[in-house]
């Protein structure tokens, strides 16, 4: 079922799924290159299409404390960020998560300065994986509208309440143009939550106060309860993708996206829109005689450590790549596919590929290079400079 | 405000707290950055307050607030009081940034900063509203720098009401609750609150160098509102300088200016003359 | 859910036991002004036919002593 096709950009799509989703608040603060999403957001509040307050703060610190004081006493809420802006948000993000609160949020993934830099980097991204965010990644400007959508399933569950975030790469999804297809606004707002049904409410009827001091045997007891969020989490939303796809026709009940990987014998871990060259890559060296797979993590938190360590377990070999600079350790996505690997009991030969960073392209080319470096006994991390 | 909250004994805070709380009603949700009041709410999960109240991180009370309130006007619940009780390093140093923001887009919501003039939850450090020659923890010799004066920041924002309080007057504190919570846009109080551990004086002297503050000139009691502005309570009797008590007697109380040479004093007391004869001009423009 | 929310009671802390001196009020002397119930912060001066005193939470500040117009409060070293 669908309300018609459009040509949108990531962005976009993030501003019309969220249109769908009928938030009551909904606060950010302008950075390159997540303007066109409030933009559009803002005109579908001032024409009316989207009954929402929409509040224009002075900061991305206040953005997040927004929605979070929006979110307390049971509004639905939207925010959206990138690089210096979610990092200026960063220990409130941590808050909202704390808070339980089912905040959706979209980052617009980029490198983060000095030097400074607009491109795409998922470093920004990465540094919110501890905090207790639900954290998608769209690798298309359609993945962006659906996964938005995901987000309030996930976060407004009753069994999750935390708050959720999509990312997409800068200016390769979030302004290039691509088809999209959008659900019909009834649809979209049946899958998510009826609004109001919330239980963690402040309320004069009945006050209480949210974020009290706790000494430490009840403080770790609260967390615990975040962790039990989180693994329910990944349940929810794979039952979220499953009903997302039966009425978009795309189904998302997998945190992986695998393409070729059932019998190969590399795979390419990858995150993000490099995903379509790493496709073409694969295609390559299959007509080459390589028997090369990859896997897209489309799931981030909670990561499907069983999922991937069975794949990887029965390809033995994995060329991860992190859109990320990291420095002093292994990239963040190779940390998780080795802890998968090794929970599935798997030795794999793998080479760390950090690609893509300040928003170099990755070209198909570059995916077949860095299998012939594998190949040829490169191992441990390599940094993929042009 | 509930007895058995964790203040300290003599607390200024709680003195306003009750009147504050009193005034408002049950129909109110509370925002509170990290500060004192964020101990004396108590610790999970017992709460000292008997309201809605979000715990907010410390720069970002004036945001979380804007956030909370209009989120219950789209949900329909538009005769609630929304309120920020910050204090002064929250407000004026930490929190300026997100006030100024709110206080710009006009939320309806009531801020309120009670001003102990130091960091004190975290053990007496020097704020933006530390007054001049004080001592705190990191300004051992004194306090260098000067108080700002948030009241006149949050005039200048255009904001419909602003207005001064001080616990030895309780009935002064309840009439503007009242009338702030009549009015629509951000309403800023800002709310002398003396701190025995910080201030060094005996818990139970807080009333009297309340009581002092305000009849030596020291604090101020006035509204502004419309943009008019105009002094409440004793303070519209102290324009005639032989009226105000010398700011010895306020100052001699608090150990925190024990340190001070006459010389000291004398620079003192010629700041609240001078202040005096600005706000005589307000007054005069007032009329 | 719920887990994350604390609820509002009396005597979030035991507060009675911090003080070294408790306010002794004389019923004789004390003329009913309120003014002891006005300014304690911590809420535990009660005014009915007399003034009482909430011993379980009272802090022992001295601020009612203080205030009163006509001394009828004294500070009392606690044994």
């Amino acid at each position: 079922m669908s309300a018609g096709r459009r040509v949108l950009t990531g962005n976009y799509a993030a501003a019309y799924a969220v249109r769908a989703a009928k938030p009551d608040v909904i606060s950010a603060y302008p950075i390159t290159p997540q303007t066109p999403i409030i933009e559009k957001l803002s005109e579908f509040v001032d024409s009316g299409e989207l009954d929402a307050r929409f509040i224009r703060v002075e900061s991305e610190h206040s953005a997040m404390a927004a929605v979070i004081g929006a979110s307390s006493v049971g509004a639905r809420t939207y925010t959206a960020t990138s690089s210096q802006g979610l990092f200026y948000m960063y220990e409130v993000c941590w808050w909202a998560a704390g808070a339980r609160l089912p905040i959706v949020m979209g980052v617009v993934t980029r490198a983060l300065g000095p030097p400074w830099s607009i491109w795409s980097e998922h470093s920004d991204f990465y540094a919110l994986r501890d905090s207790g965010w639900v954290m998608y990644f769209a690798s298309s400007a359609q993945e962006v509208y659906d996964l938005t959508l995901q987000a309030y399933m996930v976060a407004e569950n009753g069994d999750v309440l935390l708050p959720a975030m999509v990312g997409w790469d800068a200016f390769e999804v979030s302004h290039t143009y691509e088809p999209v297809e959008l659900l019909d606004e009834e649809e979209a707002g049946s899958l998510l939550p009826a609004k109001g049904g919330r239980v963690n409410v402040l309320s004069h009827e009945d006050p209480a106060s949210l974020g009290n001091l706790a000494y430490p045997e009840d403080y770790i007891r609260i967390r615990y309860g975040m962790r039990r969020a989180m693994e329910a989490a990944g349940r929810v939303a794979s039952e979220a993708g499953r009903r997302y796809g039966e009425i978009s026709g795309r189904d998302y009940s997998s945190p992986l996206e695998c393409y070729r990987c059932e019998d190969a014998e590399v795979l390419y871990v990858v995150m993000g829109s490099i995903v379509g060259e790493a496709i073409d890559a694969v295609d390559r060296l299959r007509g080459e005689g390589v028997k090369a797979g990859l896997v897209r993590v489309r799931l981030y938190r909670p990561f499907p450590y069983a999922e991937l360590g069975e794949l990887l377990g029965r390809a033995g070999n994995a060329i991860i790549v992190n859109r990320a600079s990291r420095f002093g350790g292994y990239g963040a996505l190779t940390g998780d596919a080795l802890a998968a690997a090794a929970e599935a009991g798997a030795r794999i030969d793998y080479l760390e590929v950090a690609a893509g960073i300040g928003g170099v392209d990755v070209t198909s080319d570059d995916f077949v290079g860095m299998y012939k470096m594998f190949r040829a006994g490169r191992r441990g991390t390599v940094w993929w400079m042009r | 405000m509930l007895k058995g909250h964790a203040a300290c004994p003599g607390c200024g805070a709680t003195i306003l707290l009750r009147h504050v709380l009193k005034a408002l009603g049950p129909r109110t949700y509370m925002v509170i950055p990290a500060s004192c009041s964020s101990v004396i709410a108590g610790p999970y999960p017992k709460s000292s307050f008997a309201v809605p109240l979000l715990h907010m991180a410390f720069a970002a009370s004036a945001a979380a607030a804007s956030g909370m309130v209009e989120a219950l006007e789209k949900m329909g619940r538009r005769d609630v009081n929304v309120v920020v009780w910050a204090g002064d390093g929250g407000t004026v140093d930490i929190g300026l940034q997100a006030l100024s923001g709110a206080a710009e887009r006009g939320h309806n919501i009531l801020y309120i900063c009670y001003d102990n003039e130091a960091y004190m939850n975290t053990g007496i450090q020097k704020s933006g509203s530390t007054p001049p020659k004080a001592w705190t923890t990191t300004t051992p010799t004194g306090n260098p720098g000067f108080k700002k004066d948030m009241p006149s920041i949050m005039a200048a924002h255009r904001v419909p009401y602003v207005a001064t309080l001080n616990p030895a007057y309780p009935n002064d504190i309840v009439k503007k609750v009242e009338k702030a919570a009549s009015i629509r846009g951000l309403k800023y109080l800002h709310a002398f609150s003396p701190c025995p551990p910080g201030w060094r004086f005996d818990a139970s002297l807080t009333v009297k160098v309340a009581r002092l503050a305000v009849e030596t000139g020291v604090w101020v009691l006035y509204e502004v509102e419309g943009g008019v502005f105009r002094l409440t309570g004793p303070s519209k009797h102290l324009l005639d300088p032989s009226r105000r008590k010398p700011v010895e007697e306020y100052l001699r109380l608090q150990g925190r200016f024990r340190h001070l040479t006459e010389s000291d004093i004398e620079e003192l007391q010629r700041m609240v003359d001078e202040n005096w004869e600005k706000i005589a001009q307000l007054v005069e423009e007032g009329k | 859910m719920s887990e994350v929310f604390a609820r509002p009671q009396i005597g979030a802390v035991g507060a009675g036991s911090w003080r070294t001196e408790r306010p002794v009020v004389d019923g004789s002397k004390c003329i009913l002004c309120g003014l002891c119930w006005l300014y304690c912060p911590d809420a535990v001066v009660e005014i009915d036919e007399r003034v009482v005193i909430d011993y379980d939470y009272c802090k022992g500040c001295g601020i009612c002593a203080q205030v009163c117009p006509v001394k009828a409060i004294e500070m009392v070293r606690e044994r």
